[in-house]
Parts: structure tokens; C-alpha cells; sequence
């Protein structure tokens, strides 16, 4: 039962990335592919109807952690909180930008929004990131299961460790590379003209830091965490899941190349997806990986909520599920085809 | 001023108060939307579509505006309260996933077809994502209060011997009649504020001699939802709200009274100050024996006053709750004073033509807002000490390694960032107020 709930938070935190992810990577972009207002506001037609359906899959995965990893999502929410913050505001002005910019047709005031939404954008990744390098590497818990960590300490190798340091900003700027080549892919299966033109260029830009990165964050992973080395390669699921990315990896690359708009986007899903069902497999049981005492780390298996709570939650939580993603496919039904900018007025 | 409970309680007090300025007007908003869409099909008259579509953009903005201050409000629980999250997480879990997992996917899948699909979409299945929006937003709210009135009054639950509490019976604990009672007392309280933002706003065309069909149906639609609505605030879901207060948290309604002394036939006091040095109401005016009639159905019941329990017991700020307490149930009852007024120019064909009337319901958007937060307020000081009422203490649910001046800072972020976005949110509703409604694919001002 723990187990089962561990793979469903692990599985509905992944499809948030996958999701929302492709919305940071057109954010983080769409100043580069989208010059003019008209281009700008078909980005946003290309990603508004999703985005805030996307970030629900974020609060769901929160909830889920909830109501059967109680003490996980409060420890690690509480000892990484000055982070939890800034993600925090960088959604909320994601969210306000994407809203409020097409009320007002002023030329500054549009402005304003694009620059706010990149920036937003940008740094929400970079948190993400930061945020996975650390349930990776491990935080300080002590034997009552919490923690507390300096937003930055020191960022060299032998300093000391902090939410933000060179390894988890190393995870975090990955993070980013890998998010701004998924929204390049989405950007040019939903658009075409220019901006298709751009993005294409983006994500041919992208791939081979995205390899590059991938092959740094690997390595430095190895350095810090190499438990999950050991366990990546003796677990059948954590291979399966590495293969994926791998294949989804080289066929976002082929499909780009031949033109398969979105298959090429599929396979950067299947990537992203892979690489954090691989992370997840290689740490399961463990949550959240004490620095100081393995014997404090938080596990799925001892630190669940009751077997009353998790059972309860199994009678309505796959309908909600269900529901969840059959409005996605609605949503993607009503909207398929490429995303034209909306008359003014009309549309983000 | 270094003990992180007060940041935290602070923090969480403003950014949750914050937070529902917008969706009490969402909620309202939602049902009146569909009410006017409802009649746009069934009448076919092109002026319900039309205020329906203006309510509609305004709708959009505070829904986004609800949006984005609602994420911190589901991670404070872990940040700010990480204790009483890994004692309660078992329960109230539930009902946070819930809301996620059923209200949140639903508006959030719907709302761009709200706001933008009109002309996509058509008539009917325009009217159906309103409708997906109304009933998103409505049990986002069932879900909220659930876990709130956990909190008031927890039932369906076991607990181990290290206070890690767990859900034992799921059906016990979504229908704790406290919550039934919140939940409708919450939403029709929404109700009020969205029909008063549709009479000011009508009131406001009106005065102005604009867009005279809207202006009608929105001032017509507003003044009844409101009588209707600012009626049942107060009967039936206030008086048995009072008496669920009465109960179970009899501390509470003898702080939100500020009666302090026990006895039969006791007084309501309709004004007072409370002096909780000297114990006893400072020029007060009284109604004999009626808040005996109003907590227990009987003139002659007697009521404990704070005297009959241990200072520990009492809400850690009998004054503020006092306070929020009466200002609630005093402008509950003149709202509806207010909205009988109005409701009765109506009937009478005059109210299109009572300047000094439309300018009062112009001027009366605020005040539901003011009776709303005044109204949480109450029931959220009433449950201190507790965090969940008999069960575990403000004081032991906080985040242990949180410093306060973490806390601090991040507060200070949220009321720099939350006052620019309040600023553009009214300058915004503003425009379109002044803009007014537009045709279906009519171009939009500069």
C-alpha cells in the first residue's frame, strides 16, 4: 500500500513537470522565438488554455503527499521554506502575467507582462531543479525528521552545503535546459510561421546542452549521491524508466530532424518523464535521505499515514484521477491544430 | 516579537485573508453567472448574454487573482505549519487531495473556455463551462470548509498515542455537521458578495445613464440575489451556525458575546467594549435574556460567561473576536435592511430612478467583503487556542526549525507583492467597469 502510494506521488509530481514544464520551457523562450505582439499572444494561445489545468497537477501531487506522506511533505516544505517561497512567487507572477497581460493593449504594459513571464519562468525551473538536487543528494534530518538548510551557503564543492549550491543549481540550470527544449518542441508542434521557425531553431540549440548537462548532472550525482548509482542499475524499473529517457531523448532529436512535430514532443515528454521515474525508483523507499543518519531519513515505509487513511483515499482518488485526465483530453480535443493568435480581445 | 508562532499565525492570517477577498467573489459570482446565462437560453433576450459576458471578465480576473494566492495557501500548511501537518495529514488530507483532485482540475480545465470560448463554443456549451465553473468553485469550497470545521469540531477520526491523528470513518467526517452548516452559512455569505458587485455595478451604469439594458439586469439580478442571499445568512445558516458555536465552542460564543458573567436569562449585548482586565462590558446596550433565546432556543437558558473557565481556555484575543463577531452580525443585518429597501423600490418601479438609493448600492460593494473576512475572523479566533478544537494547540502545530525572521521576510515579500497586484486587479476591473459590456466579437478598447 505505501508502495503503491509512493508511485502515485512520484508519478503525478512527474506529469506536473511534464505538464507545466513545457509551459516554463515556452515562458523561458517565448522573448527569443516570439518578437512581436502578435507572435507573443500566440505563444500564450499555445500554452493558455493549459497552464493553469497543468499547475493543478502540482497541488495534487502536494496532495497526495498529504494524505499519505504527512510528515514528509510537512518536513521537507518546512526545512527548505525560504525556497518553497521564491517557487511561490515565480508561479504567482507566471500566472498573473499570463492573465493580465492581454486586458490592457498598451505597448509597455504588455511589455512589462512578456518580461515578467520569461523571468517567471526562468527561475521556477531553476527552483524545481534546486529542489530535486536536494531530495537527491540528501538534507540534514535529524532523528525527529526535520531539518532546516540556508537558502545558499557556500557554492563550492568543498563549502557548505545549502538549498542552493553547485550541485543542486547544477541540477536546477539542468532543469532548465531540459524544460526549454520540451516547450521548444511544444512551441513548434502548436505553432507555425515564425515562431515555428524559431523554436525549431531553439530546440536544435537546446538538444546538445541538454546532453551535455545531463552527462554533468550524472556525473556529479555519482560524486554525491552514489547509493542511488548502486540501486539504478540492480532495480528492473529504474532501467526501464532510464531507457525511456534514453529513447525519448534520441527520438525528440530524430522525429525534430524529420519533421514529426509531435512525435518529437512526445519522445521530451517520455525524457522528462523517464529521467524522474528513473530518480524516483532509484530512492524508493526513501523520501527524503538524511545527510547525518541513514537511520533518520524519511521512507515511504515508515513514515506513511495510517493504512485506514490509505485505503480511504483509494475508494475516490483513481475517480478524480480519471476525471483529471479526461478533461485533459478534452482540452487538447477542443484545442488541436496549430494555436493562431487570438483577435484582440478574444483571447490571452 | 522573536517567537515564530506570532509570524506564522500572522503570515497565514494575512495571506488567508487575502486570498478570500477573491474567491467569496468567484463563488458568488459562479452562480450568478450561470442564473444570467440560464435566462440568456431560456429567454433568448441578447441582454442577459451581454451582462453575463462583462460578469464573465470580471469573473476571469479574480478567479486568476484567486489562483495564484491560493497555491501558498496549500503549501503554508507544510511551511508554516509542518507539526500540525504531520499530526493531521491523515485526516485533513483527505480533503485538501480531494479538493485538488476534483474541484481544482475542473475549473482550471474550464475556465479559458469560460473566458474566451463564448464564440468557440456556442450558446449551450458555453452555459455548460459556466456551469463546470460553478460547480468547481462550489466544492472547492465544500472541501475547504470540510477540513476547516475539522478543525472547529473534529469528528470521524482516531488518534495514536503520539497525537498522529487518522481519518477512521470517511463519511462521519464529510458530513460533521458542523461543516454542513459552515459550508452553506460560507457560500450563501459569497452569494452576497457577488450580488452586491452586480447591483453596484448597476447602480454605478445606471447613475450614469450606460449601457442601460445591462445596467438593468445587473441591478435587478444583484438586489434579489442579495435580499435572498443576505436573508439566508442569517436564517437559517447563521442561527444554527451560532448554535453549533453555542455547543461546542462554548468559550467562544461567551468571547464573541463578551459575556463574561454565567447565568439564566442572559443578555445580548448590541454594542459594548470588552474589558478583559476588569472582566465586564464597557458601556454596553442590552437585550434582556435574548442571547439565551438565540443559543439555546429558551429566554430563561442559562449561559456560561469566560468567569466559568480556566484563562487558558479563552481565544487568545477576546477583543478582536469580540469585535469581528459584531461587526459581522451587524452588517449582516443591514444588508438585509439594505436589500429590502431595494428590493421594494424595485417592486415599486422606482429604483432605476432613486438616485440617492443607486448611489448607496454603488457605494455597497465593499462592505460584503468586510462581513465575509470579518465572519472568518470570527470563527478562526473563536477556535484559539486549538488548532484542532480539544485536540492539539496553536501553540504545538507550528514548523519547528522555522525561524521567525524567515517567516518575517517572506510575509513582508507577500504584502509588497499583493499590494501591486490589488492595485492592477482593481485598475483592471475598473476598465471594464467603465468600458462596460460588449457585444459577442466586438472589438475591445485600447
Amino acid at each position: 500500500m505505501e508502495a503503491l502510494w509512493f508511485a502515485l506521488a512520484a508519478l503525478v509530481l512527474a506529469v506536473y513537470v511534464v505538464l507545466d514544464g513545457f509551459d516554463f520551457g515556452a515562458g523561458a523562450l517565448h522573448l527569443f522565438v516570439a518578437r512581436s505582439d502578435r507572435e507573443r499572444r500566440q505563444v500564450l494561445a499555445a500554452i493558455g488554455p493549459y497552464w493553469d489545468g497543468n499547475e493543478v497537477w502540482l497541488l495534487a501531487g502536494g496532495g497526495v503527499l498529504f494524505l499519505a506522506f504527512p510528515k514528509v511533505l510537512a518536513s521537507g516544505l518546512s526545512g527548505f521554506y525560504l525556497a518553497i517561497f521564491l517557487l511561490l512567487w515565480t508561479l504567482i507572477l507566471r500566472g498573473i502575467s499570463i492573465e493580465f497581460r492581454s486586458h490592457v493593449a498598451d505597448p509597455l504594459w504588455r511589455e512589462f507582462w512578456d518580461a515578467t513571464f520569461g523571468l517567471a519562468s526562468t527561475l521556477a525551473p531553476i527552483v524545481l531543479g534546486a529542489a530535486l538536487g536536494n531530495v537527491v543528494r540528501g538534507v540534514p534530518l535529524s532523528a525527529d525528521g526535520w531539518f532546516s538548510l540556508p537558502l545558499f551557503a557556500s557554492f563550492s564543492p568543498s563549502g557548505e552545503l545549502g538549498i542552493l549550491d553547485w550541485y543542486t543549481v547544477l541540477i536546477g540550470v539542468t532543469a532548465l535546459a531540459v524544460l526549454a527544449h520540451h516547450g521548444a518542441l511544444f512551441l513548434v508542434w502548436k505553432t507555425d510561421g515564425d515562431v515555428q521557425a524559431r523554436s525549431l531553431v531553439a530546440a536544435a540549440r537546446t538538444w546538445p546542452l541538454v546532453v551535455v548537462l545531463i552527462g554533468a548532472a550524472t556525473l556529479a550525482t555519482r560524486f554525491v549521491a552514489p547509493e542511488h548509482f548502486r540501486a539504478l542499475a540492480e532495480r528492473p524499473v529504474a532501467l526501464a524508466a532510464t531507457a525511456l529517457a534514453g529513447v525519448g531523448l534520441a527520438t525528440s532529436f530524430v522525429a525534430r530532424r524529420r519533421g514529426r512535430e509531435l512525435t518529437a514532443f512526445l519522445g521530451s515528454a517520455a525524457f522528462v518523464l523517464g529521467l524522474l521515474a528513473a530518480t524516483a525508483a532509484s530512492l524508493y523507499p526513501i523520501w527524503l535521505r538524511s545527510s547525518l543518519d541513514p537511520s533518520s531519513s524519511l521512507s515511504a515505509n515508515d513514515h506513511a499515514a495510517a493504512p485506514a487513511a490509505l485505503r480511504a483515499a483509494l475508494w475516490w482518488w483513481p475517480v478524480g484521477l480519471a476525471l483529471a485526465i479526461g478533461y485533459a483530453v478534452l482540452l487538447f480535443r477542443l484545442h488541436r491544430g496549430k494555436a493562431q493568435a487570438a483577435a484582440e480581445g478574444e483571447g490571452y | 516579537m522573536d517567537d515564530p508562532l506570532y509570524w506564522h499565525r500572522l503570515q497565514f492570517a494575512f495571506t488567508i485573508t487575502y486570498h478570500y477577498l477573491f474567491p467569496q467573489l468567484t463563488i458568488g459570482l459562479a452562480l450568478l453567472i450561470v442564473v444570467l446565462k440560464a435566462l440568456a437560453l431560456r429567454t433568448g433576450k441578447t441582454e442577459y448574454a451581454d451582462a453575463a459576458r462583462f460578469w464573465v471578465r470580471i469573473f476571469g480576473l479574480a478567479f486568476a487573482m484567486g489562483v495564484v494566492t491560493g497555491i501558498p495557501m496549500e503549501f503554508q500548511f507544510g511551511t508554516n505549519w509542518a507539526a500540525f501537518s504531520a499530526k493531521s495529514g491523515g485526516v485533513i488530507g483527505q480533503t485538501l487531495a480531494m479538493e485538488g483532485i476534483f474541484a481544482f482540475f475542473l475549473e482550471s480545465s474550464f475556465l479559458a473556455l469560460l473566458v474566451w470560448g463564448e464564440r468557440r463554443l456556442g450558446p449551450q456549451k458555453h452555459f455548460l463551462a459556466a456551469l463546470a465553473l460553478f460547480v468547481g468553485s462550489w466544492a472547492s469550497g465544500y472541501f475547504i470548509v470540510t477540513t476547516n470545521a475539522f478543525m472547529q469540531h473534529p469528528v470521524g477520526y482516531t488518534a495514536d498515542a503520539n497525537g498522529v491523528l487518522t481519518i477512521a470513518d470517511l463519511g462521519a467526517y464529510l458530513t460533521n455537521p458542523w461543516g454542513l452548516v459552515q459550508y452553506a452559512h460560507t457560500m450563501v455569505g459569497a452569494v452576497v458578495t457577488g450580488a452586491f458587485a452586480l447591483a453596484s455595478v448597476g447602480a454605478y451604469w445606471t447613475l450614469r445613464g450606460e449601457h442601460a439594458a445591462a445596467a438593468r439586469v445587473s441591478l435587478n439580478t444583484g438586489v434579489v440575489a442579495g435580499l435572498i442571499a443576505a436573508t439566508l445568512v442569517a436564517m437559517p445558516t447563521g442561527h444554527e451556525q451560532g448554535r453549533m458555536v453555542a455547543e461546542h465552542q462554548p468559550i467562544a460564543l461567551a468571547a464573541m458575546e463578551g459575556h463574561f458573567e454565567s447565568g439564566p436569562r442572559a443578555p445580548l449585548a448590541v454594542i459594548g467594549q470588552p474589558n478583559v482586565a476588569e472582566r465586564k462590558l464597557d458601556n454596553p446596550i442590552h437585550l434582556p435574556a435574548v442571547l439565551s433565546y438565540i443559543a439555546y432556543g429558551d429566554f430563561s437558558a442559562n449561559v456560561r460567561g469566560l468567569e466559568d473557565f480556566p484563562e487558558s481556555e479563552w481565544p487568545t484575543n477576546v477583543e478582536l473576536l469580540y469585535y469581528s463577531f459584531h461587526v459581522m452580525v451587524g452588517l449582516g443585518t443591514v444588508f438585509i435592511g439594505w436589500m429590502a429597501l431595494a428590493a421594494l423600490w424595485l417592486w415599486r418601479g422606482r429604483l432605476a430612478t432613486s438616485r440617492w438609493l443607486l448611489w448607496s448600492l454603488a457605494l455597497a460593494f465593499p462592505f460584503p467583503f468586510i462581513a465575509n473576512t470579518a465572519g472568518w475572523l470570527s470563527a478562526e479566533l473563536g477556535r484559539q487556542p486549538w488548532l484542532i478544537h480539544g485536540v492539539l494547540r496553536t501553540a504545538d502545530g507550528a514548523s519547528p526549525t522555522v525561524h521567525g525572521g524567515s517567516t518575517l521576510f517572506t510575509t513582508l515579500g507577500f504584502a509588497g507583492l499583493y499590494l501591486v497586484l490589488g492595485v492592477l486587479f482593481l485598475m483592471l476591473v475598473a476598465r471594464e467597469v467603465s468600458h462596460g459590456p460588449r457585444a459577442l466579437g466586438a472589438a475591445p478598447h485600447a
